[in-house]
């Protein structure tokens, strides 16, 4: 037997912030990068005789959450401490939900190798962040930042409905557009605002029986999930082919060497002794709110890529960049409605044009200087023949820079193409007359000249002719 | 008759007109702590400084006109449990001996802006873990009326403080009768309000589900007044009611004519009951008829499981709330340690005292996995029928009557080697806390050796007013609560 031979079972834990603007119990702001310790306060300082007051901003982002993961919201939801000593956690217990989470019962689609896969939400709940411990600050010592004590997170976690690598890879991006989407998460890993723990199993092919899991933390990317999860696969199977058996256990993902290795076992698990929070009263939903918060719930990205590639006639390629980014879709639509041409000619300018100066100009759709009126003018202008697509490039990069109108900017540059036909056919007389000898050899048959006189003809209009009628003038002229 | 022995409305009064200055009645009180304190014991810390500018700061006020209540300039004391910007808060144990409070707990700001100088930080058992005072970190606190006896606990310092004359009035915390039960003890007036009606924000938690904070005094009026100052709501506590307190010395008077009082049967027929006790809950009853009060009987079937029930719920959510002292941020972190485990090990080792160890174990037992279903989770099921007897008692009647202790004082070294004996003492004042109920312990006699004796009333959810009025009856018809301890000459 192989790994071929047997089926990898995947669920994942998502550790996400909420983009609150304070910490879930105190007035703390969450802004990320700040001196160590400078966002605390007596009760994320965890003093004697603090309590919690919970920030409503909170639930309402966790309530979109569940509601678009298709979650049923609990209306009575229960906080309880989880019991454990570290110095990164000032109380000595975090403050979370355990048997009655605010969400549970949802699910998430994905992309799976054969089709589309359901991979089913079992929970999602509130907790508090803890802090980070510095270990390299010299001196021997460690030392603790408690900026991230209290900041919001939820917790979602997924049944084990992942069959692959690559499926837990896509139901993360899946997961973190979600989020980002809904305004809820920044969707960044570095900073640590989007985590993943992974429990894995293996059982042979075809089995009901499924094997021993292993936890899996300390996944800090994309890429690394995947890696982690096929080392962890592999190693697994090579145990249960040696005849060894998979120890129940927590292991770490070590992304230097690209491996995991056993941190605790069974044994060394932590007893949270979870019980009831009695600082904080249960979290009721008030009478009516989840309804109005699934109405203000905006199209999500599944039901936007159906209906951006239905209604505009994209292809999948060109739909999957647009509805990448809320802002960026949000910015299509609003300027092919103002444009009203071929969908996919506006398309080529997203994917082209408009992430080219945004990554140049290192600057959001939000700060954009012009609006999508001005983009679809653009458009007409080049549709119209008044401007040249290369000239056209030219007016955008000013119009991005400064907001002008596309039109003003044709202008003042002397971008606009010559439409009249009796200037072009002036010129061309002109070229012609010039030119008494190319003509001849065009006449006996050289005909790449034409090339030549074309070019002869652009230049005597310094570039702003018509390239369509400078080529009929020339041809009606040379007798063809 | 002495200043010192004015109660605090009497006080206010004639600091408001001028008759006595609030510094004058700070200097009092502080001589009365020179004179008698060495022997009582019962403050952590005297803040002379402190109090004198907050009286001189009365004093102002009064001149210009601007007193801020009826209280203003009346010098009160804290149990060492309330946190006070500036000023050490130990919780009576060494691990917090070093900590100096960073901000000042929602009651301590209540009362500065009631204008009371706050004398000083009073002595209690290591983080209200106790009925004797004897499990202070630092030294027990004498009884006022003998002092070979303690003055119960945990709120031992408040309450012999204010028996001893040395402050007016103080605030306590009761999680299982740790107000009532000093209060009985040393003859002084102790009200556990409803849970959530007054701030638990800046007091040190020992069991969040049933801490109170409350009034000590030495009569029911100021009991009332100073309920009023502190009972507001806090949105820094999610668990204070929003609700606006009522005017509690709006009806104080008004007797307890054609009110029905409970007698728990349950309560009465406690063996161990001391003789003496007995005789003068007794007649503190009849006294109650005789002013055409009805006396009911009445049934809390499940008290005898209040105990059990009680040191399962207390000890595990004081297992939690002790946690963060761990030696990384403040308080004391002991040296020598090896690692990060040992650093622990060895700072909760010498930083807790006996008791609170034990009630570590006995809570993080209760929740551990395995264990939960069992303990943790029974406990609360029978706190909910705990609740509903009362829920039963209060259909017939306005408020229940008890003694609030088994015994008068005991004396000090009695107890501390049996800790069930110690349990005992709160038989009576547990079911009210589980409950959430306001009690209070009102005066009601004397032993044949001098000792006091003392009545509970225990009322309804929010019922302060009532239960006040009807302490306030009885108070009215002797003079118990102007009888002073013999504390001699010094």
């Amino acid at each position: 037997m192989s790994v071929s031979d047997f089926q990898p079972v995947i669920g994942l834990e998502v550790h996400a912030q909420l983009l609150t603007r304070s910490k879930i119990f105190c007035g703390c702001s969450t802004e990320f990068g700040a001196a160590p310790n400078a966002h605390t306060c007596a009760v994320c300082l965890g003093m004697p005789g603090v309590l919690p007051v919970l920030n409503e901003k909170v639930v309402e982002f966790a309530v979109r959450t569940g509601l678009a993961l298709g979650c049923k919201i609990n209306p009575v939801s229960i906080w309880a401490r989880k019991n454990y000593f570290y110095p990164d956690l000032p109380k000595g217990y975090q403050i979370s939900q355990y048997d009655q989470p605010l969400c549970e019962h949802g699910a998430l689609e994905i992309e799976a190798e054969d089709g589309v896969r359901r991979v089913r939400i079992r929970r999602i709940h509130l907790e508090e962040d803890a802090g980070k411990n510095v270990h390299d600050a010299g001196g021997g010592e460690s030392l603790v930042d408690l900026n991230r004590s209290g900041v919001p997170l939820v917790e979602i976690v997924s049944d084990p409905d992942i069959r692959s690598s690559a499926e837990a890879g896509e139901y993360l991006k899946a997961l973190r557009d979600i989020l980002v989407y809904l305004g809820v998460n920044d969707g960044n890993l570095e900073e640590g605002s989007f985590r993943c723990d992974a429990n894995v199993s293996v059982m042979p092919k075809g089995s009901s029986q499924l094997g021993q899991r292993v936890e899996l933390k300390n996944i800090n990317s994309f890429r690394f999930v995947q890696k982690a999860i096929d080392y962890e696969i592999g190693r697994q199977v090579e145990v249960i082919e040696s005849g060894g058996k998979i120890a129940q256990e927590t292991r770490l993902f070590d992304a230097v060497r690209g491996e995991t290795r056993s941190m605790r076992s069974k044994e060394e698990a932590h007893d949270y002794r979870y019980f009831p929070e009695p600082d904080l009263p249960p979290l009721r939903m008030p009478e009516g709110y989840v309804e109005r918060i699934a109405r203000e719930l905006p199209e999500l990205p599944r039901a936007k890529l159906q209906r951006f590639t239905a209604s505009y006639g994209l292809p999948a390629y060109d739909v999957k960049i647009l509805v990448g980014d809320r802002e960026l879709a949000d910015l299509f639509e609003k300027t092919q409605a103002a444009y009203g041409g071929p969908a996919k000619k506006l398309s080529n300018w997203f994917s082209g044009e408009l992430l080219r100066m945004l990554k140049e100009e290192s600057t959001g759709i939000r700060a954009l200087r012009f609006s999508p009126a001005q983009f679809a003018a653009l458009l007409k202008l080049v549709d119209g023949g008044e401007l040249s697509n290369n000239a056209a490039k030219d007016v955008f990069a000013e119009m991005f820079r400064t907001g002008r109108d596309p039109k003003d900017i044709a202008g003042q540059k002397g971008l606009v193409q010559v439409q009249d036909t009796g200037a072009v056919e002036a010129a061309v007389d002109a070229v012609l007359a010039a030119n008494a000898g190319e003509v001849e050899k065009y006449r006996a048959g050289k005909k790449q000249v034409f090339g030549f006189l074309v070019g002869q003809v652009m230049r005597a209009m310094k570039g702003k002719g018509n390239p369509a009628l400078v080529n009929a003038a020339l041809k009606a002229k040379l007798g063809d | 008759m002495e200043l010192t022995e004015l109660s605090m409305l009497e006080l206010g009064k004639k600091l408001g007109s001028g008759e006595l200055s609030s510094v004058e009645a700070v200097r009092a009180s502080l001589e009365r702590v020179d004179r008698f304190d060495g022997r009582v014991k019962a403050f952590l810390r005297v803040d002379r400084e402190g109090a004198l500018a907050q009286a001189e700061a009365s004093d102002r006020r009064r001149k210009e006109g601007r007193r801020s209540g009826p209280l203003d300039g009346v010098p009160v004391g804290l149990k060492d449990l309330f946190l006070t910007e500036g000023l050490p808060t130990t919780a009576g144990s060494r691990i917090l001996e070093s900590f100096v409070a960073p901000y000042d707990a929602t009651v301590v700001k209540l009362l500065k802006t009631a204008g009371t100088p706050i004398l000083g930080k009073l002595n209690m058992d290591e983080f209200a873990m106790g009925s004797s005072t004897e499990n202070s970190a630092f030294f027990p606190t004498r009884n006022p009326w003998n002092l070979e006896t303690s003055p119960g606990g945990s709120s031992g310092g408040s309450a012999a403080a204010v028996a001893a004359r040395m402050v007016f009035g103080a605030l306590g915390t009761d999680t299982g009768g740790s107000i009532r039960q000093p209060a009985a003890l040393t003859g002084t007036v102790g009200l556990k309000p409803t849970y959530g009606r007054v701030s638990r924000f800046g007091v040190v938690a020992f069991a969040s589900s049933l801490d109170q904070v409350g009034p000590m005094t030495r009569t029911v009026a100021d009991c009332a007044a100073l309920l009023q100052a502190i009972a507001v709501p806090d949105p820094r506590d999610s668990t204070s009611t929003p609700v606006k307190a009522p005017d509690y010395l709006a009806e104080l008077e008004a007797g307890v004519k054609g009110l029905k009082l409970g007698l728990p049967r349950e309560y009465f027929e406690l063996p161990g009951m001391n003789a003496e006790v007995r005789t003068a809950v007794e007649g503190a009853t009849r006294a109650l008829e005789k002013l055409g009060a009805q006396l009911v009987p009445v049934s809390l079937p499940h008290t005898k499981y209040a105990l059990a029930t009680y040191y399962l719920v207390a000890p595990a959510e004081a297992s939690s709330n002790l946690a963060r002292y761990d030696g990384v941020r403040y308080g004391l972190r002991a040296a020598g340690g090896q690692n990060l485990l040992s650093m622990y090990g060895r700072t909760r080792d010498q930083g807790f005292g006996l008791e609170v160890k034990r009630r570590i174990m006995l809570g993080t037992y209760a929740l551990s996995a395995g264990y939960y279903d069992a303990y943790y989770l029974k406990a609360q099921k029978v706190r909910t029928l705990i609740k509903r007897d009362f829920e039963e008692a209060f259909r017939s009647v306005d408020a229940v009557l008890s003694p609030t202790s088994p015994t008068a004082a005991f004396r000090i070294g009695e107890k501390v080697s049996d800790p069930l004996a110690m349990y005992l003492n709160d038989v009576f004042t547990l079911p009210c806390n589980l409950a959430g109920l306001p009690g209070l312990n009102v005066p009601c006699g004397f032993t044949a050796a001098g000792l006091p004796i003392g009545l509970q009333v225990l009322g309804k959810a929010w019922d302060e007013a009532r239960v006040l009025r009807i302490a306030r009856a009885f108070e009215r018809e002797h003079d118990l609560h102007r009888r002073v301890p013999p504390l001699g000459k010094a």
